[in-house]
């Protein structure tokens, strides 16, 4: 009898085991589910275009500006000189990769082609996606340096500051993003930028109302995340700082900062992740990031499925490469 | 060395509580006094008094001819010069040992880092533990932690010690290494004020013994005379509770 039941609990799989089978079972249920679906709606799948959204190569035509004849062909480092010469004038072109498509002595006309090059460049998707970073990362360095200035002020006993910190932090966090980004671009952007048109200076492109937005939004949140950092280290750790004569600030740059830091690092992470995904907002005053231009994308290549499907891959791979990075400067601090 | 003269202190969190009540005392330089007393007498806040982590909301306190309470005084000056041990040690536990000890002779002392780092490394021997310089408090016990508090205090060079119930805190077992830190220390010929329930320490070690109750000081005397003939009720009640 006993033999059955431990042979039985060989063969059988654990209790562990059969919900993990459970698990994948239902993903895969639900993946098929939608496949059946999108049949259903006749729709046919390209995912062999989705590439050239991220790279593509353009065949680039060189062609001749003024008639006459080819005068010379010369070779260098693996590009081509053409210099085309008639009715006393020469022009030089450049083909790279020597793909010509004239000989020597051969007459032109205006707007002939001389050769061929083909030229790689960034798809639509990859450069909405370079956009979005670039706007997290500035975005994410005013919001650390604006929250824990006004984390600071918000625990500070200055009654102007603390006041200020507080007007800040609720207004910030009492409105909806979408809101602070259309004020941002309609209100104080034209006003802004009437300003510098009147006193004649260059206008200041959407882009950075789009970051001075984003980051606004975050320094509110990052400003009481600070604050419970620093209100988390116990009294003591202070008492004892300024019982060696450490001026209050010196004690808060020494002792209390460098301890609250590592408490604030996860929530931290949580907050640039927020903002990153909010940077797709920004679609709405004209910044081409990732979320606008898969729209754009969209529109030309009637692929939706497959291009807003990439489009929430792509914050998924910058959201986890940034938390996997929280979490690495996590590790080093605690040692 | 410390001149304490009708000293008010009152508390209104949680609620309202008298905690020194005109107290009174004189510390020449030099001497050890342990001041012991019923939990909510007065004795700690009368300790934090002195370097000003609580502010007496009357009277006057000088220490070293310099008056603590005149917002004219620059308190972190007078902070170098008393050195605090706490109840629950309040070491930095993002820094090592050795940088608890130098970071104050560094960024207040303004000592250059080779000297601090010298400086701290004799302290450090002297109270024992000079082979954990390299390690982080948590990986400390609570007395080793204890040592490395006195010695990031004296790394300041202080004229007077203040002792917050240094031992309180410890297992049974670790009261002695610190005691005998502290003994060291007294025979050295530092100025100590001591808030503490180790009778033994203050038998053996103090000039004097100041007994508070209810933020006042009852009864002031050397130990022999305390311990075996004390004068008022209330401490006779105090020392047949503990003794």
């Amino acid at each position: 009898m006993n033999d059955i039941t431990q042979t039985l609990a060989r063969v059988l799989p654990s209790r562990n085991t059969l919900w993990m089978l459970v698990f994948f079972a239902g993903l895969f249920a639900l993946a098929y589910g939608f496949y059946v679906a999108t049949q259903q709606a006749n729709y046919i799948w390209h995912w062999n275009r989705i590439p050239r959204y991220f790279y593509y190569t353009d065949t680039i035509k060189v062609r001749t500006e003024i008639a006459g004849k080819v005068a010379s062909i010369t070779h260098k480092s693996g590009d081509a000189v053409v210099i085309v010469e008639g009715d006393g004038a020469s022009e030089f072109y450049t083909v790279p990769g020597a793909n010509l498509r004239v000989g020597e002595n051969e007459t032109l006309y205006m707007g002939d082609v001389i050769g061929t090059y083909d030229k790689g460049s960034l798809g639509l998707m990859a450069q909405g996606m370079l956009i979005t970073i670039e706007i997290s990362i500035i975005a994410i360095i005013f919001g650390i340096v604006l929250g824990l200035f006004t984390g600071l002020a918000r625990i500070s006993t200055n009654p102007c500051f603390k006041w200020t910190a507080i007007t800040y932090i609720e207004i910030i966090r009492g409105s909806p993003l979408l809101v602070q980004i259309l004020i941002w671009y309609y209100v104080i952007g034209t006003l802004v930028n009437n300003l510098l048109v009147t006193s004649g200076l260059p206008q200041i492109p959407e882009m950075w109302f789009g970051i001075a937005s984003l980051s606004i939004f975050a320094g509110a949140y990052v400003a009481e995340i600070v604050r419970a950092g620093i209100q988390s280290i116990h009294k003591g750790q202070s008492e004892a700082a300024r019982s060696l004569g450490m001026t209050k600030s010196m004690a808060m740059r020494k002792i209390i900062l460098p301890q609250a830091f590592r408490r604030i690092l996860p929530p931290l992470a949580g907050q640039f992740i927020s903002l990153i995904k909010d940077s797709s907002l920004l679609g709405v005053i004209a910044i081409r990031e990732l979320t606008k231009a898969t729209r754009e994308a969209v529109t030309t290549s009637l692929m939706p499925y497959e291009l807003y499907f990439v489009c929430g891959l792509m914050y998924l791979v910058v959201t986890f490469a940034l938390s996997m990075f929280v979490q690495y400067l996590e590790k080093r601090s605690v040692e | 060395m410390i001149d304490v003269k009708n000293v008010f202190k009152t508390f209104f969190v949680p609620h309202e509580v008298q905690a020194l009540h005109n107290v009174s005392y004189h510390v020449n330089s030099g001497e050890v006094v342990v001041v012991i007393g019923p939990s909510g007498s007065g004795k700690s806040t009368f300790l934090r008094c002195l370097n000003r982590l609580e502010r007496a909301e009357r009277g006057q306190i000088m220490i070293d001819g310099t008056d603590v309470l005149d917002p004219r005084t620059d308190i972190n000056k007078v902070r170098m010069e008393v050195g605090m041990v706490f109840q629950s040690f309040n070491l930095f536990p993002h820094l090592t040992v050795l940088e608890n000890v130098t970071v104050g002779q560094t960024s207040v002392r303004k000592r250059g880092k080779h000297e601090s780092i010298e400086n701290a490394m004799t302290l450090l021997n002297k109270v024992g533990i000079h082979e954990k310089a390299g390690n982080y408090p948590s990986q400390l016990s609570g007395g080793q932690q204890q040592r490395v508090a006195i010695a990031r205090a004296l790394a300041m060079d202080p004229k007077v010690m203040l002792f917050d119930e240094p031992t309180s805190a410890l297992d049974p077992e670790m009261v002695g290494e610190v005691l005998e830190v502290m003994k060291t220390l007294a025979r050295e010929g530092m100025t100590m004020v001591v808030v503490t329930h180790e009778m033994g320490f203050a038998r053996e070690v103090a000039d004097h013994v100041v007994f508070m109750d209810e933020g006042k000081i009852v009864e002031v005397g050397p130990p022999e005379h305390f311990f075996t003939n004390p004068t008022h009720d209330r401490t006779k009640l105090f020392l047949s509770q503990i003794l």
